[in-house]
């Protein structure tokens, strides 16, 4: 599904990913883990394509197509799928058009016939009441006003709607009490399949209880510095970070 | 031949002006054609000026508009989607087409709606009265030239505590051959105590020509009145639009108008409210979207001359190419004007790094106890919300279409009038489908 290969990348001439090397499998979920500043944000805009994240050595191969070369659009066409650890605020842009015009994007690159409004609004209530989210939240302009859970339940929503392949999960876990936290973890576990993957990056072991991951892996310092079984962020919970800064520097 | 100047054809045109037999009138289009004389065209030494060129003017002779019925109209653009929501005058190269035009229904009792042409002829003892008493021709040259070389233009009026339900649509249509031309449309808009009226202006232009149309609005609100002032300026891509508006607010009286642009190479728009009656409101709203080389202006004085009055002024624009948008605004809070409240913002997004924005907010004060505000702000589209669009699968041109169309939205979004929102965001949609470097990737 994904290899990332010796990867290299630098943010405003600073090398923050310095030799990273990570491989999924179809059907797996992988969690990353690491302290504040160890690239695990930086990977996830390198995955997805954001301006600013330049590589400067390495390869990222996607279900066998190299990811890098293509748009963020495609990437998203191709079944990847970031939830944002910040998700952004977009006044006049009512979030059910935004869903619909997301879907039907993805949709079109999949060679899939665009759904109507009717179609597109019966889909989003089914994934809606899966998942507990209110549905005046796609009435509002996209996340404009949304409190953090809500922001977090509606990357969570987009995720349902959209069925990618790979999901990454960027701190979604951050700020959340335990019943939103439940709510994106039967969100993810949901949308477990032989052909589905997801990596979760987190600082914390809390999310790893409702999902439960095949690996863990701990990123310092630019590089995966030790994997394991979910064994590993049940030890990290108890020693903390300080052993891989250590390593790493 | 070299095309006569303004002056010159006045001259030669003087005695066949729609009430050239009525003496008022005369020494009414002499003072403008002597103030025109002695100020000439704008130039860059007046301040008011300083942004914006009357190239086209200094390099092309524009003839006088031949009469309207040599243009031959099969189709006319429509802004309501269905006909017959409202009323309807046509236009043509200023002068009003009588056979097009159609009025649904009855207009309400005390409710005068027509031509200003056909108006001299019938009562010019009345229009004596209420023509040139709003726009004040000191340092006004346009305005001066076009009291001197006025033909028609809309006349409307509502008496006392008459409400005219449905929206007036007055299209303004350009039509131009290979001849450059000008007219100069001069409009009076008269709401009498506690009357109501919706006017939406649309300018269109005809083919590709060039022309150059010089209007002049006067508006009086009186008491308690309301008027409801919409406009869609889709001048032809050769055209020069300049519209001069001069409004009187009195004691209670409320201007709403909203303005949007996408047409003419060379379009101002200037205008000034005077608040003149404690309570008066004037909101002076709009939105544009300019590319190619086209240039934007919109230039306005708000005085707020009485106690307890009230001034908005929003607008929001979006900037392609070569373009260039100028935004003046003045708010003057005179002495004595206690309890003022002005509020007035600029917005633009530049889609090019060769466009241009100059925006200068200017707010004058003379009362102690006053609420005012001013702000402008030009910059890019939002790289975040781009990228967040795109990462959700959404191709590049049509986030950046969303985003223009939700930043214009939230002005246009404003507009009380029925059936007009969904029309102009129509306008902003089309303007989008055309988009050249809107779709840069």
């Amino acid at each position: 599904m994904l290899e990332i290969k010796n990867l290299h990348a630098s943010v405003d001439g600073k090398a923050i990913l310095k030799g990273l090397d990570l491989s999924i499998g179809a059907g797996e979920v992988h969690a990353l883990m690491g302290p504040n500043g160890s690239g695990k944000s930086t990977l996830a805009y390198v995955m997805t394509g954001r301006d600013g994240y330049r590589v400067t050595e390495g390869e990222i191969v996607y279900k066998g197509r190299d990811l890098l070369a293509m748009s963020p659009e495609e990437r998203a066409g191709e079944g990847l799928f970031l939830a944002f650890q910040y998700p952004v605020e977009i006044p006049g842009v009512p979030n059910t058009t935004f869903l619909k015009e997301s879907l039907n994007a993805v949709r079109k690159y999949r060679g899939e016939e665009v759904l109507d409004a009717m179609q597109f609004v019966k889909l989003a209530r089914r994934r809606m009441k899966e998942l507990g989210v209110s549905e005046d939240l796609l009435k509002r302009p996209l996340n404009v006003g949304f409190s953090g859970g809500e922001k977090k339940r509606n990357e969570v929503l987009q995720m349902a709607v959209l069925e990618p392949t790979l999901a990454v999960l960027d701190e979604t876990d951050s700020g959340l009490d335990i019943d939103a936290l439940k709510a994106v973890a039967d969100g993810v576990n949901a949308l477990r399949s032989p052909e589905r993957s997801t990596l979760i990056i987190t600082h914390y072991q809390r999310l790893l209880d409702y999902i439960v991951p095949d690996k863990v892996h701990v990123l310092a310092g630019g590089r995966i510095v030790r994997s394991g079984d979910k064994e590993l962020a049940r030890e990290l919970e108890k020693t903390g970070y300080a052993a891989f800064t250590g390593e790493a520097a | 031949m070299p095309a006569q100047s303004f002056t010159e054809q006045f001259d030669s045109l003087r005695g066949e002006l729609p009430g050239a037999a009525l003496p008022w009138l005369r020494e009414l289009r002499d003072a403008g054609i002597e103030r025109f004389g002695s100020l000439g065209l704008p130039g860059p030494k007046e301040e008011s000026w300083k942004y914006t060129r009357l190239r086209p003017l200094e390099q092309t002779g524009f003839a006088p508009a031949p009469a309207a019925d040599t243009v031959s109209i099969d189709r006319l653009p429509a802004l309501f989607p269905q006909s017959g929501m409202g009323h309807r005058v046509i236009f043509v190269n200023g002068r009003l087409r009588q056979c097009i035009s159609f009025l649904p229904g009855e207009l309400p009792e005390g409710a005068e709606l027509g031509g200003l042409a056909e108006a001299l002829g019938r009562d010019p003892e009345g229009m004596a009265e209420r023509l040139g008493r709003i726009g004040r021709l000191d340092g006004q040259s346009l305005l001066a030239l076009n009291t001197a070389m006025m033909r028609d233009g809309l006349l409307l009026r509502v008496k006392a505590g008459v409400t005219i339900p449905l929206p007036i649509e007055v299209v303004y249509v350009g039509a131009a051959g290979a001849e450059p031309i000008s007219y100069h449309p001069r409009n009076l808009i008269v709401l009498e105590p506690g009357s109501r009226a919706t006017v939406v202006e649309h300018h269109v232009g005809l083919g590709e020509g060039a022309y150059f149309a010089n209007s002049v609005t006067e508006i009086l609100v009186q008491e308690d009145a309301e008027l409801h002032h919409y406009k869609v300026q889709e001048e032809g891509p050769e055209a020069v639009h300049i519209a001069t508006l001069h409004a009187r607010l009195e004691r209670g009286a409320v201007y709403d108008s909203f303005t949007l642009s996408t047409g003419a190479k060379l379009a101002r728009n200037e205008a000034s409210v005077q608040l003149a009656g404690p309570g008066a409101e004037c909101h002076l709203n709009g939105a544009y979207m300019l590319r190619g080389k086209q240039h934007w202006d919109t230039t306005s004085v708000i005085d707020h001359l009485t106690p307890h009055t009230t001034s908005r002024e929003v607008f929001k624009g979006v900037v392609d190419d070569e373009a260039r948008a100028v935004f003046q605004g003045r708010i003057t809070v005179h002495p004595g004007a206690q309890k003022s409240n002005g509020h007035q913002l600029s917005k633009a997004l530049l889609l090019s790094d060769r466009a241009e924005v100059d925006a200068k907010p200017e707010l004058e004060i003379y009362a102690d106890d006053v609420k005012c505000s001013h702000g402008a702000a030009t910059g890019d589209l939002d790289h975040e919300a781009l990228f967040y669009l795109r990462s959700r699968g959404i191709p590049e041109s049509t986030a950046r279409h969303m985003l223009i169309e939700a930043f214009l939205g939230e002005t246009i979004n404003g507009i009380a009038a029925e059936g007009l929102c969904p029309a102009l965001m129509a306008s902003v949609g089309h303007w989008l489908s055309r988009a050249t470097n809107g779709e840069r990737s």
